[in-house]
């Protein structure tokens, strides 16, 4: 999808990059982090499961491939604003701190929270992602034909 | 979705989960018996009862049919929010709530055969709910029982198709009592 | 007769406690922790994960840990742990084609775009045991190349534009889920993709083994096998859209099989597929062969009588956690079912006895 096009983006991009990142670094990142966050639990963190779904040739009909362990939480800041947390893996303060994230980017704090947190998971996720890609490269097979036979 | 409705759900989920769900088990083990249930907050016109049944018995596996009496907004946003359960036709569903009036019961399913419990549990929402009214036989009633049921014919014809059939919670402020397919109703 | 036994409990406390001292073996041996076993036996990780049908490296480590190794055992603890867990709901099905992938290699075309990349393979090793290893872990980093910033897009969409493949139509039901709805015949494609992917790796690696040496042949070339990580999104209602809610790597193998055609329609390769969580490349194979086994029906062919082809042998007998447990249940106590047998027994051989003495004596 066009972010332009797409209101949501950019909450879309650090709710997923919550979910996928470690929990130990987003603690680590959260603690660090010098912003207010007083807020009252809706939904208490919660450990659960997801099933994962493909496509039959990869891009036919669905099937339920195997399930995946979520966490999620819900909470409110004192002003109100609503934050979300749907974390991969079992960590229930991974998903309170990306539910009080979510709720935090929506205000004025958004601006340190991005520099603090996102902006540095970010940084760990893609160095990751290129390393492999990398390594990957390196194993990349280059052909050469033999010549043989008449000219 | 807006703050409020993402209120009002279970504060502590597995104990206040667990005290419901001995709850509702225990009155449609005793058809008839009344039972106080508490920790659910709903939006109107859920009542607490009722949000109390939903919170502990829906999930994203229950298709729900919301009756037109309590098909609101934000009655939709809280039951999405605290059980995921999606909104299907009557045919469909494995649970409805409603006012006795708005639910289509022979829309519903009453299981077959080889899966009697593949059918419906209807939640009603009752003005009031009391011990006087309707007599009941059966399973889980010692001689008889009395309750304010909306139209006797109604459960006499619901008896009538056990093994197959459909099971009701009757809900009122933050009480409730059952009436399983089994009970004799005269 | 029916004979009521109780006892043995302390002699099950203190199996249960030598359980405990065996799993740990010798104390002058440095203890396995769980984020040893994820990184260090990582295929292990992923088998249970995939027979487990839960995706969680952690929690199949400990099991792994917990059951001595024991793979089966662990897939059993993990099953069991599944059960406890509510479920969200159900993601969007998840887009291979956005893998980035560790690997993905081709059998049928050299000059695949996105190329033949060969990943951590074993493959090409010579299979000679490195004393090296027994001796110390320290290993150099890998080389590092230069990314290809294109997409790997399918091979079969290449196959598919030119109409050479059998096309595979989206559907816009919720699958059937056999976690919830047990197993019924005929199943679905979707309940037998889902049974093939959880299923034992030894038995579907069998069956797909008897499908090449001639039991339902279908003859089949491995037209891409790719893994690596892909998102997972799933529609969060309470927020109106749809999130990345993690990343899972996955092993994804589609088969280019034997053609048909008949006289109003041209001849088209049909296809298998496999996809397994994690780096599971023997069975993501094994899986798309099978799967391409048990559709001779749908795409009209004849069925042989293979086993491959017995969607009931197959799909009834692929569970190992099913298996095991009907199968070890036969070591348990069954005193009085026997005893009724060996009652049956002399009595037969009595009476066998008493006629052959009755006919020497005549």
């Amino acid at each position: 999808m066009n972010i332009m096009s797409d209101p949501n983006a950019a909450r879309k991009g650090w709710l997923g990059l919550l979910a996928k990142s470690p929990a130990a670094d987003v603690a680590r990142l959260w603690a660090a982090l010098q912003v207010a966050s007083d807020h009252t639990i809706l939904r208490a963190p919660e450990i659960g499961s997801v099933m994962v779904r493909g496509r039959a040739g990869a891009v036919g009909a669905a099937f339920n491939l195997g399930e995946m362990t979520v966490t999620r939480a819900s909470v409110k800041l004192a002003d109100g604003t609503v934050g979300h947390g749907y974390v991969q893996g079992r960590d229930k303060d991974h998903a309170l701190q990306a539910a009080c994230v979510d709720a935090l980017m929506q205000t004025d704090a958004a601006t340190s929270v991005n520099a603090g947190l996102l902006m540095p998971l970010q940084t760990m996720a893609d160095k990751y992602k290129s390393d492999r890609a990398a390594k990957a490269a390196a194993t990349k097979v280059d052909f050469f034909t033999m010549v043989r036979g008449e000219d | 979705m807006q703050a409020q409705v993402l209120e009002g759900g279970f504060a502590d989920v597995p104990v206040d989960a667990s005290h419901a769900f001995r709850a509702v088990m225990t009155a449609m083990a005793r058809p008839g018996e009344i039972f106080t249930i508490s920790g659910a907050q709903p939006p109107a016109p859920l009542s607490p009862a009722s949000g109390a049944v939903l919170l502990t018995l829906c999930d994203p596996e229950t298709p729900l049919y919301l009756a037109a009496s309590h098909d609101t907004p934000k009655v939709r946003d809280w039951i999405t929010f605290h059980t995921g359960a999606p909104f299907v036709a009557a045919q469909n569903a494995m649970f409805a709530i409603g006012a006795w009036d708005d639910l289509p019961l022979s829309d519903f399913a009453i299981g077959t055969p080889e899966y009697p419990d593949r059918s419906a549990t209807l939640i009603v929402e009752r003005p009031t709910l009391s011990n006087t009214g309707a007599t009941l036989r059966g399973p889980g009633i010692k001689n008889q029982a009395q309750l304010s049921l909306p139209k006797v014919q109604s459960f006499q014809d619901n008896a009538q198709l056990f093994p197959l059939g459909l099971d009701f919670i009757f809900t009122s402020g933050d009480r409730l009592a059952a009436l399983p397919r089994t009970t004799k109703v005269t | 007769m029916y004979v009521a036994v109780k006892g043995g409990e302390r002699a099950i406390d203190n199996a249960h406690a030598w359980l405990a001292e065996e799993r740990r073996g010798d104390k002058a041996v440095p203890e396995l922790s769980v984020p040893q076993i994820r990184e260090q036996m990582a295929l292990a990780v992923n088998r249970v994960m995939a027979e487990g049908s839960l995706y969680d490296p952690d929690l199949a480590a400990l099991a792994i840990k917990q059951a001595r190794g024991d793979l089966i055992e662990a897939i059993f603890l993990i099953r069991a742990y599944r059960t406890t867990l509510p479920r969200f709901g159900g993601s969007n099905p998840i887009e291979t084609e956005t893998m980035t992938c560790d690997r993905r290699v081709s059998a049928t075309f050299k000059d695949a775009p996105g190329g033949q990349v060969l990943g951590p393979t074993f493959d090409y090793t010579h299979r000679l045991l490195d004393f090296k290893l027994a001796a110390d872990g320290d290993v150099d980093d890998a080389p590092l190349g230069t990314p290809h910033p294109d997409a790997t897009p399918h091979i079969m969409s290449f196959l598919d534009q030119e109409d050479l493949i059998q096309s595979e139509p989206q559907g816009a039901e919720t699958p059937a889920d056999l976690t919830r709805t047990p197993l019924e015949l005929p199943a679905s494609r979707a309940l037998r993709l889902q049974s093939l992917t959880r299923g034992d790796e030894g038995f579907i690696l069998g069956m797909a083994y008897s499908t090449q040496r001639g039991y339902a042949r279908n003859h089949a070339f491995v037209a891409e096998l790719r893994i690596g990580a892909v998102a997972v999104e799933m529609d969060i209602p309470e927020l109106g859209f749809a999130i990345e809610i993690g990343e899972i790597t996955v092993t994804e193998s589609e088969t280019v099989n034997q053609f048909q055609g008949s006289k109003t329609q041209p001849p088209q390769f049909t296809r298998g597929y496999g996809l397994v969580f994690g780096m599971t490349e023997r069975k993501a194979i094994s899986m798309a062969l099978v799967d391409r086994a048990l559709r001779w029906k749908e795409l009209g062919e004849d069925n042989v009588g293979a086993p491959a082809q017995d969607e009931e042998f197959v799909l009834y007998h692929s569970d190992n956690i099913q298996a095991t447990g009907f199968l070890e249940h036969i070591k348990l106590p069954h005193y009085v079912d026997f005893q009724s047998e060996l009652e049956l027994i002399r009595k037969l051989r009595r009476e066998a006895q008493e006629n052959i003495m009755q006919e020497a004596a005549e």
